[in-house]
């Protein structure tokens, strides 16, 4: 009965970060504009999107917070330094609050939020307030920003095109 | 800004870093990395120094756009004389190293003098020092890589160093970054490990944001992006086929190198090209390549990731090289192929990942052992010497030969010399197939008469990356012009090497060109860097480039003669294709060369020239 409760959007389509590791070239665009959007500086080292280079098997994955409806981080942090973005759904953390205790790295099973040594607080995506900068730079549409309840749709329809093509061929036999 | 405007000097002599502003002034005339490393080079080093000396230096440097979100923007240069060819080189590498190393806040490495010991040089942003690599020496570039990750417990430290080929000297030994991303040609990683220098590992977290303009440079740079984009070479053809795109190209028009440049095209040319890489093999059912791949801040993303067949002979029971690494770009490919006669893809990529593993040109060596296969037909050097029976086409002596190079062991060490040593010493100086020493790339000249020219007048040796008129002769970019034709050519070849210059001191990949030309460098270096970087004023800057490098190659003794063709491309028409019966007319096209650069007769710059492009003879200015 959970979903009865939530406040009712009206209109707005909640939105998601969409991964495609398989469309991934490693050219690291996303991390750059990640930490240029949130520190006004070219630097890998600052962003809050990670790409992963499985080079045994030439995999390139990026990984970022996936925005957890019962957030860990933001039920864990102790003096609620994480609150909820109501038109993104993000979870924030809000620099002033922060006191940099780290419970909150513990308490993320996935490792997407991270302390900051320049700082002393914690960083985590925040989905840029709706204008994900990672999602605009990817190069390859490895990294999207779509409907929530429908980051599926891409998969779905490859696979539907895919019967479409079998069904024509079995027409044509 | 852009520029991080600080040089880390090293001597390895004493074992001592330090930090020095970087000189604005010079930047202002030479842009960065090839340029402005050239400056400083010839500015502290005596060009008649021997290349292996410790007083001959190295230095490593990235370009105001490495670091940046600039498509391509992370590539760095290595700038020394090289030992293959004593005249300057400058080699350039893509990966994640050359960012890494702005990222840190540094422009520059300058490094000089030789260490007593083995040593590795460690960067963590500002912080710099000299470590023991006693363990490290003798180690392959992927345990290098592995070591000092493991080691540092930093899976993101990024490492440029040197394979056994550096540590033995190899004349064409590279500097490897990223396990399979190299400053690949003229032996700068022989010059590394004539200084007891294994490696550079550099953690930076400190980031690029001096940009000038933020708000123009992110809009210039993303319209940029979409001419890349929208390009049929760097938007589709290249992240689909990579470089080896031009395989089947360029046999068709007759002008692939074939066995030692005896023929201009390879009936095995379609087993070894991008087709075949794509295709699944008939042992396995898997195609040969995995992936394209990336390197830093590149939108074109035009590098091989392959996986050799594990049922293959050259891999059997070596399951180290079962995973997937780096693969056969265009060069390699025709180097390890179609130079040998070799048809088999596999060995081939075997071949490549040995070059990356123990860090040597695959070019050279591949263009070295086609003169060995042909020395061995004419019966001049035996099986007995090489350890091999040796005729064109054999894989398992390109194998054979490629396992023995890095470590110089057995006719591995006389491989190691290059083509022009090695056949001179066997008496048929005119089989190799070089320029100033340096084994030609993979265009014949006779079928592509401009690259005969960009050839000769290259001041790192034969080489395609200084003047490909390649681009416009057979792929009509930017514009057409007929591959078997000389007139013109002195023009369109001043006009590639002065443009490439720029490419190549901007931290940009030269790769871009296929799309872009100054018109889009332009806007972005003049919104990231302080200046004036229009057009016009980029247009001389590359040319005083290509100028001081030649100034550098007079003072080390280089003349006219050393800007020449081989007789066999002079002289042995093309057999077979398009340009059957042509030789190169290098003798028709270098005095209107010369003139155009404002050289004398005998390729000196004139004191005008000099004065226009502020050069100068070196023993001169210094």
């Amino acid at each position: 009965m959970r979903s009865l409760e939530r406040p009712i959007r009206g209109g707005n389509v909640q939105k998601s970060l969409h991964i495609d590791p398989a469309k991934c070239t490693g050219c690291l665009q996303c991390e750059m504009a990640c930490s240029y959007e949130n520190y006004q500086v070219f630097n890998p080292a600052k962003s809050r999107i990670k790409v992963f280079d499985f080079h045994h098997t030439g995999r390139k994955v990026p990984y970022t917070c996936t925005q957890c409806d019962e957030a860990w981080c933001l039920h864990a942090c102790p003096v609620e330094a994480i609150k909820v973005d109501a038109a993104t759904g993000a979870k924030v953390v809000l620099d002033d609050v922060c006191v940099g205790c780290k419970v909150c790295t513990i308490a993320c099973p996935f490792g997407t939020v991270n302390y900051v040594q320049d700082t002393g607080k914690v960083q985590k995506c925040d989905l840029c307030a709706g204008n994900p900068a990672c999602a605009e730079a990817c190069p390859t549409g490895a990294i999207t920003y779509v409907d929530a309840d429908w980051t599926g749709l891409g998969k779905m329809r490859q696979w539907a095109q895919k019967l479409d093509t079998q069904s024509a061929a079995g027409h044509a036999a | 800004m852009s520029w991080a405007r600080k040089v880390l000097r090293v001597d390895l002599s004493k074992g001592s870093c330090s930090a020095e502003p970087l000189k604005m002034e010079w930047a202002a005339q030479y842009l960065g990395q090839r340029g402005l490393a050239t400056r400083y080079f010839t500015a502290e080093v005596d060009p008649k120094v021997d290349p292996l000396s410790p007083a001959n230096k190295l230095i490593y440097a990235t370009g105001p756009l490495t670091g940046t979100m600039a498509s391509t923007g992370g590539r760095y240069s290595v700038i020394t004389k090289g030992p293959l060819t004593g005249a300057i080189a400058c080699s350039n590498s893509g990966g994640y190293f050359g960012a890494e190393l702005k990222m840190a806040g540094w422009d520059m490495i300058i490094l000089e003098g030789k260490s007593p010991k083995p040593v590795f040089l460690l960067i963590q942003d500002d912080k710099a020092e000299l470590l023991d690599a006693s363990d490290l020496w003798g180690k392959t570039v992927w345990d290098l890589e592995a070591q000092l990750k493991n080691r540092f417990q930093d899976p993101q430290m990024r490492i440029s160093g040197i394979g056994p080929a550096g540590e033995t000297l190899c004349l064409y030994a590279a500097v490897v970054n990223d396990l399979h991303r190299a400053a690949g040609r003229s032996g700068v990683g022989a010059v590394m490990g004539s200084k007891n220098l294994k490696a550079v590992a550099v953690r930076g977290t400190r980031g690029v944001g001096n940009i000038k303009d933020p708000a123009a440079f992110m809009k210039a740079t993303a319209a940029a992006k979409k001419v890349l984009a929208d390009n049929a070479v760097t938007g589709q053809g290249l992240p689909k086929f990579g470089t080896q795109v031009l395989m089947n190209v360029i046999n068709e028009i007759g002008a692939l190198p074939t066995r030692n440049h005896r023929d201009v095209q390879f009936d095995g040319a379609k087993d070894i090209s991008a087709e075949a890489m794509h295709a699944k093999r008939k042992t396995d059912g898997k195609p040969n390549l995995v992936t394209n791949q990336a390197c830093f801040g590149c939108t074109i993303a035009c590098g091989r990731i392959s996986k050799i067949d594990e049922t293959h002979f050259t891999v059997v029971n070596k399951p180290q090289y079962w995973g997937a690494s780096g693969g056969l770009e265009y060069e390699a490919a025709w180097a390890l192929g179609a130079a040998n006669g070799v048809n088999d893809l596999e060995a081939l990529t075997y071949a490549n990942f040995k070059a990356n593993e123990d860090g040597w040109d695959p070019i050279s060596f591949g263009a070295t052992v086609g003169a060995v296969m042909e020395l061995y037909e004419m019966g001049v050097l035996k099986k007995e010497q090489l350890g091999t029976e040796a005729p064109f086409g054999s894989a398992k002596a390109l194998t054979f030969f490629a396992d023995q190079v890095g470590r110089g062991e057995g006719f591995g060490k006389e491989l190691a010399q290059g083509s022009k040593r090695l056949t001179a010493k066997y008496g048929h100086p005119e089989l190799s197939m070089t320029v100033k020493g340096q084994e030609f790339p993979a265009y014949d000249s006779r079928g592509i008469q401009g690259m005969g020219l960009a050839y000769a007048t290259a001041n790192r040796g034969a080489c395609h990356l200084r003047g490909y008129t390649v681009a416009s002769e057979v792929l009509g970019i930017p514009v057409k012009t007929d591959p078997h034709a000389t007139e013109g050519k002195a023009a369109l070849v001043k006009a590639f090497q002065d443009a490439t210059s720029v490419f190549d001191s901007s931290g940009l990949c030269l790769f871009t060109s296929f799309a872009w030309t100054l018109q889009d460098v332009a806007p972005q270096l003049q919104a990231a860097c302080e200046g004036d970087w229009s057009v016009d004023n980029l247009n001389v800057v590359g040319e005083r480039i290509w100028n001081l490098e030649k100034e550098f190659n007079l003072a080390a003794g280089l003349t006219k003669k050393d800007d020449d063709l081989p007789p066999r491309l002079k002289k042995e028409p093309a057999k077979t294709g398009p340009a059957k019966g042509l030789v190169n007319g290098l003798d028709k096209m270098l005095p209107e060369y010369y003139q155009l650069r404002g050289w004398n007769a005998e390729g000196v710059p004139s004191a005008e020239t000099r004065k226009r492009l502020g050069t100068a003879p070196l023993g001169e200015r210094r």
